[in-house]
């Protein structure tokens, strides 16, 4: 089934190819490059190691998920990748990040800005604190607009109008006179991606869009993200926490635990053949059906990585069913595995006989090798 | 959430096929709050004048004595106190005055028979230009000098206004006052006169010489409580989403901070502005003093040594009149700059 | 194209922290480190002036209330070391007296107007209602009614010392500490275990006292203390308008009036009470600040 998605999204992004002359890279040529970046904030406790070196790469057109709890991450990298993280005052970065071309990473000021909303946008996680509420929709929608495009106010206001009609809002003449406030979660997440949307981005960094919404306005608002993202061909890279959510959603699946990139891979890819433990845990992890929606859940056992002091070794070994001594000490490299878009950090990738002998060996001592109890039903795959 | 959506029944019974509400509609339970507001400040205003009317009267020393005369006769002053109609019940001479407020009647002054009201007209305007140029002064050194040290705190700007601030909160008005005399009106140079005001239409000039080291005086510690104020505003609203999500749009420092960070950061500055103005108002009695300035609070001060109680009781009206008017004004301000608040009830 | 963290942009480096310190996934950067000097200076200056104070009888003075005839106008003297006023009384021993009063005023008129205030604020906000409304009208009224007049009531009617004074002061801050105490409260009562201890029937009084109180104090008594700073002023400032401490008790607001015929002649009369008053309240308003943002900070982090 997720086989048969995944081609109609490669079908459809190669229909594109030439299509998509919105200028720049064509789809398929890589239009984000993150090369080795490193974020650590130095704080009264200690440095803060938010990313540690990661690498990715999004093509045009392509929607890349990177997945993990929080405190992974992803949302750090998310801001550096576009910029919005720079180094100085206690923060320190590294690595290179490269857009079409142009290495914004070592960009600043107005010359970085000038990708922001026009050729980068960005949705952040809550709805109900992204927007001003102070400030009218209209106004939030078209000051896009005419920053980057040259239109009178008459035209960025119709244009306003259109986006909002085609983020499914009702009404969308009265709601731009209308305030934040009067609308509901759903409505305002609706009017953030109309206004990432407003200047044709070619790239669109959604923050964990849905997490802060009723679930019942989840599945509308990311299958609104996915029609928008291929009728205009935007690359996506889509942050969440819940890989159920990005399964029928994405091209291709980053996973990110403790700041790294623990295992990248195509989705189906992902799915049918998981090597990394982490990855494994998220996809048997179930969620509740019912219960509060803003509840970040604790889908595995233990708890997320000490970012000021992580683990020595597999940032993972601590939570791990598996972890042996090794694990401990020495952390895994990114390896191949058959293919360089199947990438993953592990020494004893699920599935492999050395996984099924870590496996037998800490059920039948009842423990990991970080002492972590293990029972036969914990590690039922 | 759903006060403005089509599908409001609760809101519009009418159930027409147009959802716009209907004007004034959507600011009802905000006119509703106004009105409960009206008449708590209405009550504040009984209550002020009132009570002033006890302080009054229990102020040792005996008006009619005062205005009888020091070598007056016992029926002399029998006769004052008669004239003067202190003699009645303190209840029935507070009605009485306030039915001449009402008409618009505030008596005359127990000394000099100057009617209260002329009084008050020579003095108000003094002291009202001289708070609220010292205000408009502090406001127009503070906004921007807090603007740009919540854009960029702990650099230089943040530090030096800060330790400046710091200095002349801790500086008692009547200190700075007297160290501006010294620099500038006869000590170190003598550019300014050290006391004295000069009406405005008199001699616009004059006017302005006048006023200048009063409202220096005034202003500086205020600029300092309200750098210190705005800035720490505007440091925790930048550090909102919508600040990141407005930068994200690619929109310049520039207009990220005037445009949409100011004005969400500018509610609790407005409320201390408001009543400090409605406090200078009360007369700014030290630096009235210290420059020889004949406004409100030294009219105020020398009512009660004369017990001349119509001058203080007007005085005392007008003052709890400012206050009551400043604080409906900032409940407009708070409805003007925050479309929240108008859906409050 | 190189970095241009001096000239750039530098939201590009201030919001994002700032927004990371929000979403709480990294704390906000500060410099570690240990207090600066100026925190330790400020403390020593309030120690020796409370010390001096206290122990001012002790202290090998002039006394404060005695002219010497020989020290009118003086300069700084291996006898007088900060010189005599327009009476040829000792400057330093003045001083040190005058400390006495300007801190009792202020200490005692904090600690009334915040015992009072806090707990009708509390009251005021735990059961709203119609005690809330009441106590909105007399905060609304004291408000409104000019402090000056009302102190130059209270003294004319109950005669002037030091005691009216602080009783005056007290009530004038009352409103304030309702305000403060009352928004405490407001917080307060809406957390867990103060709905528990109501869930379970506990008494609202009971509730208050050992509840509420021990949350509201914090906020009250950091705004005290700078509240002892503005006093000071407060009594200075009366005191230069002949309102405040009588005559014959030297006081800092009366001494800095007392030099100001004589302020370009003698400038060392004023100025030295003034630098005192100056340094004093500047050091608990520094540290009132810093204390207060350690305790912002504390919270950010929870």
């Amino acid at each position: 089934m997720t086989g048969t998605r995944s081609e109609t999204r490669n079908g459809r992004s190669e229909d594109v190819l030439g299509a998509g002359a919105q200028g720049g890279a064509p789809d398929g040529a890589d239009l984000l490059t993150a090369e080795d970046v490193v974020v650590r904030f130095h704080t009264k406790k200690g440095v803060v190691h938010a990313v540690e070196g990661v690498s990715l790469r999004l093509k045009a057109g392509e929607v890349l998920a990177v997945v993990g709890e929080s405190g992974s991450g992803k949302t750090v990298f998310t801001r550096r990748a576009m910029g919005l993280i720079s180094g100085g005052r206690g923060t320190e970065v590294s690595g290179t990040v490269t857009y079409d071309g142009t290495r914004i990473s070592e960009l600043s000021g107005k010359a970085l800005s000038a990708f922001w909303g026009s050729e980068i946008a960005l949705i952040l996680q809550d709805p109900m604190t992204s927007l001003n509420p102070v400030k009218r929709i209209g106004a939030q929608l078209t000051e896009t607009i005419l920053l980057h495009e040259r239109v009178t106010k008459k035209e960025a206001l119709e244009r306003a109008v259109e986006l909002l009609r085609s983020v499914g809002l009702s009404e969308p003449e009265r709601r731009v006179r209308q305030y934040p406030h009067e609308l509901s979660g759903g409505m305002r997440q609706r009017v953030t991606i109309a206004i990432a949307l407003s200047c044709n981005p070619r790239l669109l960094l959604a923050d964990e869009p849905t997490t802060a919404l009723d679930v019942t306005v989840q599945a509308q608002i990311l299958d609104l993200l996915a029609d928008l993202q291929a009728r205009r061909r935007m690359a996506m890279l889509l942050v969440t926490h819940d890989l159920r959510v990005v399964r029928s959603r994405s091209d291709r699946i980053a996973v990110m635990y403790a700041g790294r990139i623990v295992e990248t891979a195509p989705t189906p890819e992902l799915f049918a053949e998981p090597k990394m433990p982490y990855t494994e845990a998220l996809m048997n992890a179930v969620p509740p059906v019912a219960g509060p929606n803003h509840v970040r859940l604790q889908v595995i056992p233990g708890r997320p990585p000490d970012l000021i002091n992580p683990p020595a070794g597999c940032k993972f070994s601590p939570r791990c069913p598996y972890a042996q001594d090794r694990c401990l000490t020495e952390e895994p490299p990114l390896r191949d595995a058959g293919s360089p878009d199947h990438q993953y950090r592990c020494w004893f990738p699920v599935g492999s006989p050395a996984w099924a002998e870590a496996k037998a060996r800490n059920i039948e001592r009842g423990t990991s090798a970080a002492g972590t109890p293990v029972t036969e039903e914990m590690v039922l795959t | 959430m759903t006060l403005t959506t089509p599908a409001g029944p609760a809101l519009t019974p009418a159930g027409g096929a147009s959802p716009a509400p209907k004007p004034g509609g959507r600011h009802r339970p905000a006119l509703r709050r106004i009105r409960k507001r009206l008449v708590h400040l209405l009550i504040v205003l009984l209550a002020v004048t009132f009570l002033s009317f006890v302080v009054v009267d229990l102020l040792p020393g005996d008006a009619a004595v005062v205005v009888a005369g020091d070598n007056a006769t016992p029926e002399q002053v029998q006769q004052v106190r008669e004239d003067l109609q202190l003699d009645r019940p303190l209840l029935v001479r507070y009605v009485d005055w306030l039915g001449g407020v009402v008409t618009g009647d505030l008596g005359s002054s127990f000394r000099t028979g100057q009617p209260v009201a002329e009084a008050l007209a020579q003095r108000i305007p003094v002291t009202f230009e001289i708070t609220i140029v010292a205000q408009l002064l502090a406001l127009l050194i503070a906004i921007p000098l807090a603007v740009y040290s919540a854009y960029r705190p702990g650099r230089l700007v943040d530090r030096a206004s800060m330790t400046i601030g710091f200095g002349a909160a801790a500086m008692p008005t009547f200190v700075f006052g007297m160290v501006l005399i010294v620099l500038f009106a006869g000590g170190v140079s003598s550019i300014l006169p050290a006391t004295g005001y000069v009406g405005f239409f008199e001699d616009p000039l004059g006017n302005l010489r006048s006023i200048i080291l009063p409202c220096l005086t005034l202003m500086i510690a205020e600029a300092a409580v309200y750098r210190q104020l705005l800035r720490s505003d505007m440091i925790s609203t930048l550090q909102e989403d919508f600040i990141l999500m407005a930068r994200s749009k690619g929109l310049s420092a520039r207009t990220i901070l005037l445009r949409h960070a100011l004005r969400p950061s500018s509610f609790s500055l407005i409320t201390l502005s408001g009543v400090n103005i409605g406090r200078l108002l009360g007369g700014t009695v030290i630096v009235e003093t210290l420059f020889a300035i004949p406004g409100l609070g030294q009219l105020i001060v020398q009512a009660v040594f004369n017990r001349d109680y119509m001058i203080l009781q007007g005085a005392l009206l007008f003052v709890a009149v400012a206050y009551v008017v400043i604080n409906m004004l900032i409940d407009l301000l708070y409805l003007a700059l925050d479309p929240r608040v108008r859906r409050d009830a | 194209m190189t970095p241009d963290t001096t000239t750039g942009d530098a939201v590009a480096t201030q919001v994002p922290i700032a927004t990371m310190a929000a979403k709480g996934k990294g704390k906000r950067i500060q410099r570690a480190g240990r207090a600066p000097i100026g925190w330790y200076v400020a403390w020593v200056w309030l120690g020796a002036v409370v010390l001096s104070a206290v122990f001012a009888p002790l202290l090998p003075l002039w006394d404060p209330a005695v002219p010497d005839y020989n020290n009118v106008f003086g300069g700084i003297t291996p006898q007088h070391w900060l010189g005599g006023d327009t009476l040829g009384r000792d400057n330093l021993s003045r001083i040190i007296y005058g400390a006495r009063a300007s801190l009792l005023v202020g200490i005692c008129a904090v600690l009334l107007g915040a015992l009072v205030g806090g707990i009708l604020g509390m009251l005021a906000g735990y059961f709203g209602g119609r005690t809330e409304r009441v106590l909105a009208l007399v905060t609304d009224v004291v408000l409104a009614f000019p402090g000056l007049v009302f102190i130059i009531a209270l003294v004319a009617i109950l005669g002037s010392s030091l005691t009216n004074l602080i009783i005056g002061l007290a009530i004038l801050s009352v409103p304030t500490f309702i305000r403060l105490s009352r928004a405490a409260t407001l917080t307060v009562a809406q957390r867990e275990f103060v709905q528990a201890a109501r869930a379970y029937g506990c008494k609202p009084l009971r509730i208050i006292a050992r509840e509420i109180a021990p949350n509201v104090v914090l906020p009250v008594a950091a705004y005290g203390f700078i509240m002892i700073g503005v006093f000071i002023v407060v009594e200075g400032s009366l005191s230069f308008l002949g309102l405040g401490i009588p005559p014959p008790t030297p006081s800092w607001g009366g001494m800095i009036a007392g030099g100001r015929t004589e302020l370009l002649n003698f400038p060392h009369i004023s100025l030295f009470p003034a630098a005192v008053m100056f340094l004093t309240v500047l050091s608990i308003n520094y540290i009132g600040e810093r204390t207060r943002k350690q305790f912002e900070v504390k919270e950010s982090n929870l």
